[in-house]
């Protein structure tokens, strides 16, 4: 058989030298922490822009009042798609991808610690989004009874109930939900395994970079966030196939109940896929700052402080459902309690630039953005922290605006920086700065542009997730400008995609260290051989190529 | 169609509880205000005090922390957390610890796909999509509270200017108030995903004075009207389907599912807002439902040309 004399598993193969039939076949049948991270974050990207096109006709949609661009049905479907893809299909492919090339070479390993069993998370997570799309194909049914899901990411019950939801349509949700879950877990296990027990040689916990100690958080935080889910799944399952009663209130069951189960997954996972935003910026903004980063113990602190009270403001969600005064108290101290352990972040990222010497390259570009728009987005989120301030917030645009600043403002803004820095070590080729500035400063302005005036039509009254608006409630300037920011949004996405295409052709080599970094991953060369390092390294600070470079004036000294 | 413009500023509140809430509001958007103006000059400050000059190749000093600096910027932000969670806690307890006073008008609002149903349990009244409430004076305090309902799915009572959001649930009872302060119309809407046409869940709050509230429901009391003249539409409307979704009291109409038509033409909107109540309209949306208000669970009647002028004759008579 042709593939099984092709010399895979060998090393100094020049693998794209290969047919490409045989290139393929290696990328499916790879078990490699970077091929598997690279395919995770390529999943991501790919889901990003459909997600992307999702919002961009949502806008076009809503740019001007009872405008007819596409039907009610439609309109819901786009929305319920776009949330479920970017939470599920983009964001969590792309923070275990980063976790899955990084981790590893950043403690010194060969590899994850189950190699199978990373191929298997990743196949599962693919498979979830493809089940998830398959809807537009498969999910007709009964006849009339719609195909896309269309209940809203967070499908509050009972409209996901059979009486309100006909057809299989909210079967694609859960079940593609449900089968990328497991796909999590796995990768989760996977990484916390690899952390404790795959590092090199002196690198104790407290040597060890901080993205790797904030992805450890992550995936312990997915660990006990996910399971949740899974079971109000499968108990929503049991409602609409087997008769149960969980949620079906004309039977009994409770509304609420799903709220709960729902947010206790819902709200850890918001920091799922923060923190590893932190992470990237934890190793990005030192490099370009030329400094250490600033308290290093307080960073870690902080990290699994944020870990263990995100999982007990989960109801900050419902402060409109009517619970009682004492557990809307309890909730709102929970919530903005989070905001000091996230504050100590960003002040110790601040205190790492205060007397460095910044070089703005790209990566650097994205954190600094990324600095000023999550502090919008953590001000917002204190403000919705104030519970009666949240009954008029809540729900409304306000609250779109505040998660999109958390979430493109803060986490996007950090893919793109981790990717800017990482692509060099991944491929073997720069990214042209020229470009990268354009796509900087075009994502800049129409993020802004797209999800500033947002607030102001939350504070205007305006809900969320209506597919039209009459005119005279003086929302028509808002959406519009909102919806013009797309396209700024738009044209920086392709400058990216030029950039990349552009570099993979003909960017200049890399090197093996191009930003004159500190951490493992720029010992070895770009890219990466399958083993990752001839000898499996050895560190004597939390810094090891700092000590490599200045042997006068060792990190462990400090640490 | 041209319609005024009503804002539904949150910022603008004529009611007692958004009034609570709108000064709550501000002090926390003051502090927040105060962190943003001091993080972004520090952030401003960094970036142009320290930027990498030219040929400047040594690295700078190696800064590895300070414990007395993470010590101040770990408790002055505790500080900060429990003044913001006291003054929330306060607020939280004024608004919803409020008791009603005797002059109280009690309604119960109960959650359609894609309407509301508003009934005035004490004064026998049912309407739709319309809450008229009286105006609430310093001296004269008339507060309305609101028991809120839904038979199907989970919507939210939101009117920005008169208070915060609160959801309606199946299979459970919530209650908020409201204590408008002047007359007017005030718009609103369900603000919480319910379906296809959540978008045009539209409510609309009517403050009267304290005569004209008597005079309304002194309105809405009275049995339909049965103009004689409209006999063959009467007849017509109850010898179809309508009447298993609708009520018109005093006919054999006594459905629940759709909204009570007693007093009809009483009302400004049709379809929960999405257009107005003209005969024009109503022949449209009883013509085809789906038309207006796509998705709507009101199905087209099929009637004849004839049998539409008919009923619409006799439903433009309940006034």
């Amino acid at each position: 058989m042709a593939f099984a004399d092709a010399p895979l598993a060998q090393p100094h193969v020049d693998a794209s030298r290969l047919p490409l039939l045989v290139q393929l076949h290696y990328w499916v049948v790879t078990v490699d922490h970077k091929r598997l991270g690279i395919m995770y974050i390529c999943t991501g990207l790919l889901f990003f822009a459909v997600a992307g096109l999702e919002a961009s006709i949502m806008r076009w949609q809503l740019a001007f009042p009872h405008h007819e661009a596409v039907s009610p049905e439609v309109f819901n479907r786009l929305f319920t798609m776009h949330g479920t893809t970017m939470v599920f299909l983009f964001g969590m492919p792309i923070i275990l991808g980063m976790a899955n090339y990084l981790v590893p070479l950043m403690i010194g390993a060969r590899d994850l610690a189950f190699p199978r069993l990373n191929a298997f998370g990743f196949w599962l997570s693919l498979f979830g989004g493809m089940l998830l799309y398959f809807s537009y194909l498969g999910g007709e049914g009964l006849s009339g009874a719609g195909t896309a899901p269309d209940v809203g990411w967070f499908a509050y019950a009972p409209l996901t109930g059979r009486a309100f939801s006909r057809g299989p349509s909210t079967d694609y949700w859960i079940l593609s939900l449900l089968v990328s879950g497991i796909g999590s877990i796995a990768t989760s296990i996977n990484i916390v395994t690899t952390v404790f027990c795959m590092r090199c040689k002196g690198m104790t916990l407290v040597r060890m970079p901080l993205f790797v100690w904030m992805m450890l958080v992550v995936a312990v935080m997915i660990l006990f966030a996910m399971p949740p889910l899974t079971a109000a799944q499968v108990m929503l399952l049991l409602d609409r196939y087997l008769g149960a009663r969980f949620f079906d209130t004309q039977a009994g069951g409770s509304a609420l109940l799903w709220q709960h189960f729902f947010w206790i997954f819902g709200h850890p996972e918001v920091y799922i896929l923060m923190v590893p935003g932190f992470a990237a910026v934890s190793e990005i903004i030192p490099v370009f700052s030329r400094k250490p980063i600033f308290g290093y113990a307080a960073m870690v602190g902080a990290t699994v402080s944020i870990g263990f009270i995100s999982m007990g403001v989960w109801a900050h969600h419902m402060f409109s459902v009517g619970m009682s005064v004492t557990a809307n108290s309890f909730f709102a101290a929970s919530t903005m309690l989070i905001s000091v352990p996230t504050g100590i972040k960003i002040f110790n990222w601040l205190a790492t630039m205060y007397g460095g010497k910044l070089r703005f390259a790209t990566p650097m570009l994205f954190c600094v953005g990324f600095l000023f728009q999550f502090l919008c987005a953590g001000l917002t989120g204190i403000m919705l922290a104030a519970v009666p301030f949240n009954w008029q917030l809540t729900d409304s645009y306000f609250v779109v605006a505040h998660f999109h600043y958390v979430l493109i403002g803060g986490l996007l803004f950090t893919i793109f920086a981790a990717i800017y820095y990482w692509f060099p070590k991944a491929t073997g080729r720069m990214l042209s700065e020229t470009l990268g500035r354009w796509h900087f400063w075009l994502l800049v302005i129409g993020f802004n542009l797209t999800f500033g005036p947002q607030h102001i039509l939350g504070i205007l009254g305006m809900p969320r997730r209506i597919y039209t608006y009459a005119p005279g409630r003086g929302w028509e300037l808002w959406n519009l400008l909102s919806s013009i920011g797309v396209v700024f949004q738009g044209l920086a996405v392709l400058f990216f995609v030029w950039n990349v295409i552009r570099a993979l052709r003909q960017g200049p080599p890399a090197g093996d260290d191009p930003w004159d970094a500190w951490t493992l991953e720029w010992t070895t060369t770009s890219p990466p051989p399958e083993y990752n390092f001839e000898t499996l390294p050895e560190v004597q600070s939390r810094r090891p190529l700092w000590d490599l470079k200045h042997p006068n004036d060792p990190d462990g000294r400090h640490e | 169609m041209d319609r005024p413009v009503h804002l539904t500023n949150i910022f603008d509140p004529i009611s007692t509880p958004a009034q609570a809430i709108v000064e709550l509001s501000w002090l926390v958007l003051w502090i927040c205000a105060g962190i943003f103006v001091i993080v972004v000059g520090l952030l401003t400050y960094i970036l142009i005090r320290f930027r990498r000059r030219r040929a400047d190749a040594d690295e700078p000093p190696q800064v590895y922390g300070s414990n007395q600096i993470e010590l101040a910027w770990t408790v002055i932000p505790m500080l900060t957390v429990v003044v913001l969670f006291l003054v929330t806690t306060r607020t939280i307890k004024a608004v919803q610890d409020a008791v009603p006073s005797p002059d109280t008008v009690h309604v119960t609002i109960v959650g359609h796909q894609w309407w509301w149903e508003i009934r005035y349990p004490a004064l026998g009244i049912v309407t739709a999509n319309e809450l008229h409430v009286p105006v609430s004076h310093q001296a004269q305090p008339r507060p309305t509270f609101l028991k809120l309902q839904s038979v199907d799915v989970a919507h939210s009572f939101w009117v920005p200017r008169l208070a915060g959001k609160t959801d309606l649930i199946p299979n459970r009872d919530n209650s908020m108030w409201i204590e408008p302060r002047e007359p007017g119309l005030y718009l609103g809407q369900c603000a919480e995903y319910c379906g296809t046409q959540h978008a045009n869940m539209l409510l609309r709050i009517i403050v009267h004075a304290r005569d004209d509230f008597e005079r309304w429901v002194a309105v809405q009391q009275q049995p339909p009207v049965n103009n004689p003249a409209m006999q063959v539409g009467r007849d017509l409307f109850q010898a179809t389907a309508c009447v298993n979704c609708h009520t018109v009291r005093e006919t054999n109409a006594n459905g629940t599912f759709g909204p009570d038509l007693s007093h009809l033409m009483s009302r400004a909107t049709l379809g929960a807002g999405v257009v107005d109540n003209t005969p024009h309209n109503l022949r449209a949306w009883i013509r085809n439902p789906q038309h207006l208000k796509p998705g709507n669970l009101m199905p087209d009647m099929q009637l004849t040309p004839q049998e539409l002028e008919h009923i619409v004759a006799y439903l433009v008579t309940l006034q």
